[in-house]
């Protein structure tokens, strides 16, 4: 247990230090949310009609960006043979790395939505349903992610080909989430439903994602 | 014999070349007996002559998803038996079943021209079977990007178990979204209930097109095997050549000759 958390807060603190990478992510977020009005036009009511896709896509995307660095930085200096071969088993330590990597890269840009969602005109309710999506669905991306980081660290490919194999598994979170939100702010549907599955979708990553993970780990490592 | 009997290439190819002709023969049987019954089902009574699309349609359909079970079993045994045979079934089996997808995916859009009036609809059936498609071709994606067999089998299995473990999610996921969408604008094809004039030719080219597949895979099995041991052999002889040069400058690095896999 000393182990993990000591895992958990070693990352934490790599990542939110000079050359950690963490925030990129946010700024990222607001780039590409920033990019959407020249794309579709400064229509106000339009940009609060897309703007929960929108944060949903931006979010989506830069959490993708920043999971190479979840294996790869630890995987250049040895500490992941360390980990590898450590007595904490390996799925528990994926686990710890990804929470780790969850709660830096992650949670900053549910923070930052509300920021963003006043730039697309979401009102008060629209802003919080899809923070709170946000928040429940997260941690899928991550998880489902971490399969994704754990190829690319094995076979020392990164970039193109993991977004190629991760983003397809990230679609019932995309539709969940957005589903939600949408619920959340013109109905008909109920919120809890979908919400509901999209929380689901999150226990089930958070089981099979390390799994996974430490499978292509062990077997890809040499 | 045994599934442990044919980890032995040797005796795989030995019984692949007496296996094969009968099963290429079956296939060539059973499809020229489906076509013909295909051909001369009645049309259908709403549809006219397009329902014969559906003969090519739904096996190929069938198939893209049997394909990918067949890679799963393919995985476990690569993960858990460490058979040496299992990495080189899926990764014949990928291509494959990515011809088999982008048929059911052609064929269903030629369908849904006369039937829809037009070729893509964001039916949650299509689309599921897109993000299908798009999963091959990540996989083979995957299997390009690694030039060491072994290693490239082993994270396209993690993948393809994965995959197998996604896709009704996806499935379902899909089927909600569109639910969610879409009210129930799209025309659905067919009842539940086949005529019998229907079934039996469908039947056939059920079974014609999965013997079509166990062919193509065993063939492109043999391929792949035949293919690693000619890589093998360059290596070799390019580890020879090496060795033979550095002998010839009067270094002795007798582990040069060692490193051919």
């Amino acid at each position: 247990m000393t182990a993990l958390s000591a895992l958990i807060r070693r990352d934490i603190r790599i990542a939110l230090r000079v050359g950690g990478g963490a925030l990129i992510g946010v700024l990222f977020f607001l780039t590409v949310v920033v990019l959407m009005p020249f794309a579709v036009g400064p229509d106000l009511a339009l940009l609060s009609r897309l703007g929960p896709a929108i944060l949903w896509l931006g979010a989506l995307l830069a959490s993708l960006l920043t999971l190479d660095r979840l294996f790869m930085a630890d995987h250049e200096d040895g500490s992941l043979d360390l980990i590898t071969m450590s007595r904490t088993p390996l799925e528990l330590a994926c686990a710890a790395k990804a929470l780790a990597h969850w709660l830096a890269a992650g949670l900053p840009l549910i923070v930052a939505t509300p920021v963003l969602g006043l730039l697309l005109n979401l009102d008060m309710v629209a802003t919080s349903a899809v923070a709170l999506t946000l928040l429940a669905g997260t941690p899928a991306l991550t998880f489902t992610g971490m399969i994704g980081a754990g190829l690319a660290v094995t076979l020392h490919r990164g970039g193109l080909l993991m977004a190629v194999l991760v983003l397809p598994l990230s679609i019932p979170v995309l539709i969940f989430g957005v589903a939600a939100s949408q619920a959340a702010i013109v109905g008909p549907m109920t919120f809890g439903a979908p919400f509901s599955i999209l929380c689901a979708l999150s226990l089930v990553s958070l089981v099979v994602g390390p799994f996974a993970a430490a499978a292509s780990l062990r077997h890809g490592l040499d | 014999m045994t599934l442990i009997d044919l980890a032995n290439p040797t005796r795989f190819l030995a019984l692949t070349t007496r296996v094969l002709p009968w099963l290429a023969g079956a296939t060539v049987i059973l499809l020229a007996i489906g076509l013909y019954q295909s051909a001369y089902a009645p049309d259908d009574y709403q549809q006219g002559a397009t329902v014969k699309i559906m003969f090519i349609h739904v096996p190929n359909a069938w198939l893209s998803m049997f394909v990918w079970g067949v890679m799963s079993i393919a995985s476990l045994g690569t993960l858990v038996w460490r058979h040496p045979l299992a990495d080189v079934a899926a990764k014949a089996a990928a291509p494959i079943g990515a011809s088999f997808t982008f048929l059911a995916l052609l064929t269903g859009s030629l369908w849904g021209r006369p039937m829809w009036g037009t070729y893509w609809e964001w039916d949650a059936r299509l689309t599921s079977v897109l993000i299908l498609f798009l999963m091959y071709l990540g996989l083979m994606a995957l299997w390009r990007a690694v030039d060491d067999p072994s290693r490239a089998a082993r994270a396209a299995a993690v993948l393809t178990l994965v995959g197998a473990i996604n896709l009704p999610i996806i499935k379902f996921s899909v089927d909600w979204w569109n639910t969610l969408h879409q009210p129930a604008s799209v025309m659905r094809m067919g009842g539940s209930t086949l005529d019998k004039s229907f079934l039996i030719p469908l039947l056939v080219m059920a079974i014609g097109f999965t013997l079509l597949f166990v062919t193509l895979h065993l063939a492109a099995m043999r391929n792949e095997i035949l293919r690693r041991r000619v890589r093998s052999l360059q290596m070799m002889q390019a580890s020879r050549v090496a060795f033979s040069n550095e002998v010839g400058t009067g270094s002795h690095q007798e582990n040069a000759s060692t490193g051919a896999a």
